[in-house]
């Protein structure tokens, strides 16, 4: 009988009913702000342990929470930036459970009136190794709510510490509805969203850091049945991970159905370095958090169009947003004429769309030009180096001129290479001091180029025999000999033509 | 000398002034005082030498001729479950018996920086759960009046009885309470002295170690009006570390001489849902005793309806389990308080410590405060208790279109037996804030005066409530009564 089920169902899966998967995501991102939510300490990352903690953030008893007004703010800009609905009156909420590292024995959030509802976000999915060209994705978003962030537990094998720099950090959760596929889709999604928030200075989205932190929730079925059960992987901590865990889930859960097995509803987390997902077994599955109104706090009264009354004006804080993303893409597009291809790798990367807009403002160079080397030269030397784009603001000047020796053909491909390591390394000197003191220039010179490749065909008569004898990788290996003898400083373009001329004579 | 303790704060800041008392000498006649009337157990930290230094300051002041205010070198108690830096704050629980806070509450830092002289802190019911003050662990508060012995007493009331007697006693010239649901007003009615329950926000609750975060507020004892009003205005008015307090400035009080009071006019209500079948007869004598000398003397009585008043006692009895589960998760021996000795796990400590740590009245609101707050539950209980209350509040804003003022018993009998008032449990004794708790519920002033003495010898005492921030008048009427009914304040007498 068993049997019997089981090449049912692969009939069925093998039978044009492909799985669809159905990606969800919540976001928390940590309010880029000087000090807590509810508290005066500091939220400075990497400061030495329990160092950023109040009274209030360790739950001595009779402290009280007080808002920070600039949390408000931070959540409001998000919120009209991602098209929602902001909410007049919003309130904070407890939720309770027990956790060592959450001080107050529960979590002030936004469960019952949170500060915004019902939004929207279009962005661009594009993974070049994946996808052949870009297409134009729309999410909802479901809710926008304040919390606290919890602190840190650190288990050690006989006992537990507990770090609470941490503990009460602004957060904004994001709830996205579940109308992703994958997690390329996912993975650009954060992509979009990360470069929103750092437009608007609202969160850092360190990743690395924690300062951004995706939850995905994921389920399979098919096209006539009823949305499958889900799991939800917490905490994953980088764009890529995104992309990996939700695909590896979609995968492990069809595995699932196609054996037969059921996919249980459980809380999973993303391994980076086996690149897979794994159970959590926490007992949270089925705790009630018991919500509550936290009364300590009056609720947050924001004006709004008609309404005028509260504590931040909303329509004043909408003309303070500035170019977003897609607009920049746009741009990129219509008026430096890249393709948009181009305009996402840019716009996905905000220190080195700073560098390519500071390098066009600065210079007559073709801005394609520079968007390319930007996005194969630099990109590439960085991923070597180990180095991170934000290495490299600043630098546009020097960058610049490396371009501009490049277009002029005062120096080639190679030294242009050369000279941008020497740069991405820290030096002082410009390319163009760089260049005289190395003597790195390219040798266009006619009459001196004819003379150079005149002298390689004599020292080199075998290879120019081999070559009249018909092998053409013969030739190669001249080129070969002028390049080692000019320490790669000859305009090759030239010398191949000159080369082909004589030899052919 | 001991007779300046049975002075006021006027006559403590006129007799420093003129130099003929000093400060050490009212801090050594307290702590006298203090040490002879231990049977009581009206506090659980005596702040002697603390005191002692403050008290050096102040004379230093005064010698200066620059006291701090009219409440520089006035002894006071401070009900324990208020923050005192440095200082031993139990909230007469195991949990916290060894919580020395790192900050003072706001109210305490007023006192201070107005040079007020902070002698000890005061028993109370655990967590300040209760109206008798009678589940600490430092031991039971007796009721000052007609105190035989140990086993043969009357309650002092709560939970803010330590300081109700402390008070009474003439250790201290005022005190903190913290009024929940009656905590400060009852058991100033049972020990004979004025209990001040202000609008809710009036005073910061920082620091103030929380029961139900939408109805404490910090509330006053003292023996007299004008004594009551030297505190309010010293530490009432906005504080930004609490959110829920009143942003607009607080004007300081100032009443008239009482032979110059005239009442003539002031609209008082009379609500009937007051007059109820546990309202003992001397005390409804009392209640229309004041009524009617209060019409003879000009005001307008007028019977008035709050027809939500009796869902108040359920309505508080769920809100406050509910808040009591949330404010008390935070006590689960990792930063502070009490930690079993218990490595086995996470959850095996929090349970151990909180097992050890709270006693029975406390688990049972947290276990049904749970109960109430699961989320199949939320709307059966919590929001229509939230509704409810909506409705007692409407009550109140109704009234104030007819009425002034509203005069109730503040408990409806006098101080029981405690060999009585044991034998009821917990839930029962909830009764007793019957008067008081929808001025919580609603957030209103109100105000216990006592009246006169029982048959029994124990003081009887009406309750005044008025509309938000109707302090000046309520105090001003209370005062009125005060001099007209001349109660005949608790003597401390030497054995």
């Amino acid at each position: 009988m068993i049997f019997k089920n089981k090449t049912f169902i692969r009939k069925l899966s093998t039978n044009k009913n492909a799985w669809k998967s159905v990606v969800g995501l919540e976001v928390h991102a940590q309010i880029k702000s000087i000090s807590k939510l509810f508290s005066g300490a500091s939220t400075k990352f990497s400061a030495p342990v329990n160092t950023n903690v109040c009274l209030f953030d360790s739950g001595i008893p009779g402290t009280l929470p007080v808002l920070n007004k600039r949390c408000v703010e931070a959540a409001v800009l998000t919120a009209l930036t991602l098209n929602c609905r902001v909410n007049p009156v919003s309130y904070f909420d407890r939720k309770h459970y027990f956790y060592a590292d959450l001080p107050l024995g529960y979590q002030i959030t936004q469960q019952r009136a949170p500060i915004a509802n019902d939004g929207c976000l279009e962005f661009q999915v594009y993974t070049p190794s994946v996808h052949k060209q870009p297409y134009s994705k729309s999410v909802r978003i479901k809710q926008l709510q304040l919390e606290q962030d919890s602190g840190k537990s650190l288990h050690d094998t006989d006992r537990s510490l507990v770090d609470l720099n941490r503990a009460g950090v602004g957060l904004m959760e994001l709830v996205f509805e579940p109308d992703l596929k994958d997690g390329e889709e996912a993975a650009a999604l954060i992509k979009e969203l990360v470069a929103i928030l750092q437009r608007i200075d609202t969160c850092s989205c360190k990743m690395e850091e924690g300062a951004l932190r995706v939850d995905a929730n994921v389920s399979i079925h098919k096209e006539s049945e009823p949305l499958g059960t889900r799991t939800e992987i917490k905490n994953i901590g980088s764009v890529r991970g995104v992309a990996g865990a939700v695909a590896y889930e979609i995968q492990r859960q069809i595995k699932l159905k196609e054996s037969n097995k059921p996919v249980i509803n459980e809380t999973r987390a993303w391994d980076a370095s086996t690149k897979t997902t794994i159970s959590m077994r926490d007992k949270e599955v089925l705790q009630d958090y018991r919500y509550m109104p936290e009364t300590n706090l009056p609720p947050i009264q924001i004006a709004i169009g008609p309404v005028r009354c509260g504590s931040l004006d909303a329509d004043e804080l909408r003309k303070t947003i500035p170019e977003l993303p897609e607009q920049t893409r746009q741009r990129l597009r219509n008026e430096q004429s890249l393709s948009l291809e181009q305009s996402i790798i840019l716009v996905n990367d905000a220190s080195l769309l700073k560098v390519f807009e500071d390098t066009v403002l600065e210079n007559q160079i073709n801005s394609k030009m520079v968007a390319n080397f930007l996005i194969n030269e630099v990109n590439t030397l960085l991923n070597k180096k180990e180095m991170d784009s934000t290495d490299i603001i600043g630098k546009s000047k020097y960058i610049g001129e490396i371009l501009t020796l490049l277009e002029k053909e005062d120096i080639n491909r190679n030294t242009a290479k050369l000279l941008l390591e020497e740069i991405l390394l820290g030096s002082t000197r410009s390319p163009v001091q760089i260049v005289k003191e190395k003597e790195l220039l390219q040798i266009n010179d006619n009459e001196k180029l004819e003379k150079l490749c005149r002298d390689v065909l004599e020292e080199c008569e075998k290879a120019v025999r081999d070559y009249r004898a018909g092998k053409t990788k013969a030739f190669k290996a001249l080129l070969g000999v002028i390049v080692s003898k000019t320490e790669g400083r000859a305009n090759m373009k030239k010398c191949t033509n000159i080369l082909k001329k004589l030899l052919d004579k | 000398m001991d007779k300046i303790l049975n002075t006021n704060i006027r006559t403590v800041s006129r007799l420093l002034t003129e130099g003929t008392v000093k400060t050490s000498d009212f801090v050594r006649e307290s702590l006298k005082r203090i040490k002879e009337t231990e049977n009581l157990k009206a506090f659980i930290t005596v702040t002697g030498n603390e005191a002692e230094e403050l008290a050096k300051q102040s004379e230093k002041r005064y010698k200066n001729g620059q006291p701090l205010s009219d409440m520089d070198g006035v002894i006071i108690g401070i009900k324990d479950n208020f923050c005192t830096k440095g200082i031993s704050t139990t909230c007469a629980s195991k949990m916290l018996e060894n919580f020395k806070p790192p900050y003072n509450a706001t109210a305490y830092q007023r006192f201070l920086d107005a040079g007020a002289i902070l002698i000890g802190k005061t028993n109370l019911d655990q967590f300040a759960m209760g109206s008798g003050t009678i589940n600490s662990i430092y031991g039971v508060t007796k009721n000052n009046w007609g105190c035989k012995d140990d086993d043969n007493f009357y309650i002092a009331g709560g939970s803010s009885g330590g300081s109700a007697v402390a008070v009474a006693t003439g250790a201290c010239f005022a005190c903190l309470g913290s009024d929940t649901g009656g905590s400060v007003r009852n058991p100033a009615s049972y020990c004979g002295v004025i209990g001040l329950k202000p609008t809710y926000g009036l005073i910061s609750r920082l620091g103030l170690i929380p029961l139900v975060n939408s109805m404490d507020v910090v509330g006053i004892l003292t023996r007299t009006v004008d004594d009551t009003v030297s505190v309010l205005n010293t530490i009432a008015g906005f504080d930004e570390k609490d959110s829920t307090s009143l942003t607009k400035p607080f004007k300081k009080i100032r009443l008239p001489p009482a032979s110059k009071m005239k009442i003539n006019g002031i609209k008082i209500g009379i609500p009937l849902e007051y007059n109820v079948e546990y309202l003992s007869e001397e005390v409804a004598n009392v209640w229309n005793d004041i009524a009617s000398m209060l019409k003879s003397e000009g005001a307008i009585i007028k019977p008035v309806s709050l027809p939500h008043t009796e869902y108040s006692i359920v309505v508080y009895s769920i809100l406050n389990q509910c808040e009591v589960t949330s404010n008390m998760a935070r006590y689960d021996g990792i930063e502070f308080g009490l930690r079993a000795r218990e490595d086995y796990s996470t959850e095996k400590l929090y349970s151990t410590t909180r097992r050890l740590g709270f006693d029975e009245v406390v688990k049972g609101r947290i276990l049904a405060g749970n109960y109430f707050l699961l989320a199949s539950n939320y709307d059966k209980y919590f929001t229509k208790a939230l509704k409810s209350r909506r409705l007692i509040l409407n009550d109140f804003d109704n009234v104030w279109n007819e009425v002034d003022f509203l005069l109730t018993p503040t408990t409806l009998t006098e101080a029981p037996l405690y060999k009585d008032y044991v034998g009821q449990d917990n839930r029962h004794r909830l009764v007793e804030d019957y008067c008081t708790q929808a001025a919580n519920l609603a957030g209103i002033p109100a105000i216990s005066v006592p009246i006169k003495l029982s048959k029994n010898g124990l003081p009887l005492s009406i309750q005044l409530m008025g509309r938000n921030l109707s302090e000046p008048m309520l105090l001003a009427v209370s005062k009125f009564i005060e001099n007209a009914v001349k109660f005949p304040h608790f003597q401390y007498n030497r054995t």
